[in-house]
């Protein structure tokens, strides 16, 4: 066998469905035998956000990021049709009916699959966002471990 | 053939074959057969360019009822 292929995502968007895209194409890749890291920064973290309230010490500003951000994958909103959050209500009656996989268990299944998650350390401070609050299980970088992923990289994408 | 593992894909959306087929392949043996069943319309061309990327042979293919049925020998 040949080295593995290998697969890198920067998810920087925090909506839904382009989340969702970027967890179909890690998900896809690690079924086609790639080694796939998904690098969160920005608005991605929040795919990454646990959903239940972690008690964290924080200051005026890191609690309202917090507030304001989704807490957790599944409160995510569209990119386009939010109707100001009925939008993913819609969209996930309709993805039920078409046995698409919601975002959440798409997020679990990359973990099953070995894609290597992994959250922006600095975009981290300005969010305000802390390990706790966070999935079990990742990895915490910057933009260095990030290019030594992607520079042995065969797909390459930004979202 | 020696049909190793039928694997039923239907009513599954994408990336749900792949992700299901690549796991059954992993159970088997070089030279088995897998047998998949699918009714995404992108299983068609999806599970061709896996098993072409993974090294594995569709030995056959038929639409049977808007049903795709696959047979992959493990390479």
């Amino acid at each position: 066998m040949t080295e593995k292929k290998r697969t890198t995502i920067i998810l920087f968007s925090g909506d839904y469905d382009k989340a969702m895209a970027a967890y179909i194409i890690a998900n896809g890749a690690a079924a086609y035998d790639h080694e796939v890291t998904i690098f969160h920064t920005f608005w991605g973290l929040n795919a990454l956000r646990k959903d239940e309230h972690v008690p964290t010490k924080k200051g005026f500003m890191e609690k309202m990021f917090a507030k304001m951000m989704p807490r957790g994958a599944d409160r995510m909103g569209l990119s386009n049709m939010n109707f100001a959050g009925f939008g993913p209500k819609l969209i996930k009656d309709v993805m039920k009916k078409h046995q698409a996989v919601p975002l959440p268990e798409l997020i679990n299944m990359a973990q099953e699959q070995d894609v290597k998650l992994v959250a922006c350390t600095m975009t981290m401070d300005l969010l305000g966002l802390q390990q706790e609050e966070l999935l079990d299980d990742i990895e915490y970088a910057g933009v260095a471990a990030y290019l030594a992923d992607a520079e042995e990289g065969n797909v390459n994408l930004f979202v | 053939m020696n049909i190793k593992q039928v694997l039923d894909a239907k009513g599954l959306a994408c990336p749900m074959p792949i992700v299901k087929a690549k796991k059954a392949i992993n159970q088997l043996e070089s030279g088995d057969v897998l047998e998949i069943h699918a009714t995404d319309k992108g299983a068609k061309n999806d599970l061709a360019a896996w098993s072409k990327s993974g090294g594995h042979e569709v030995l056959e293919f038929k639409e049977e009822n808007n049903v795709l049925k696959f047979w992959i020998k493990k390479g």
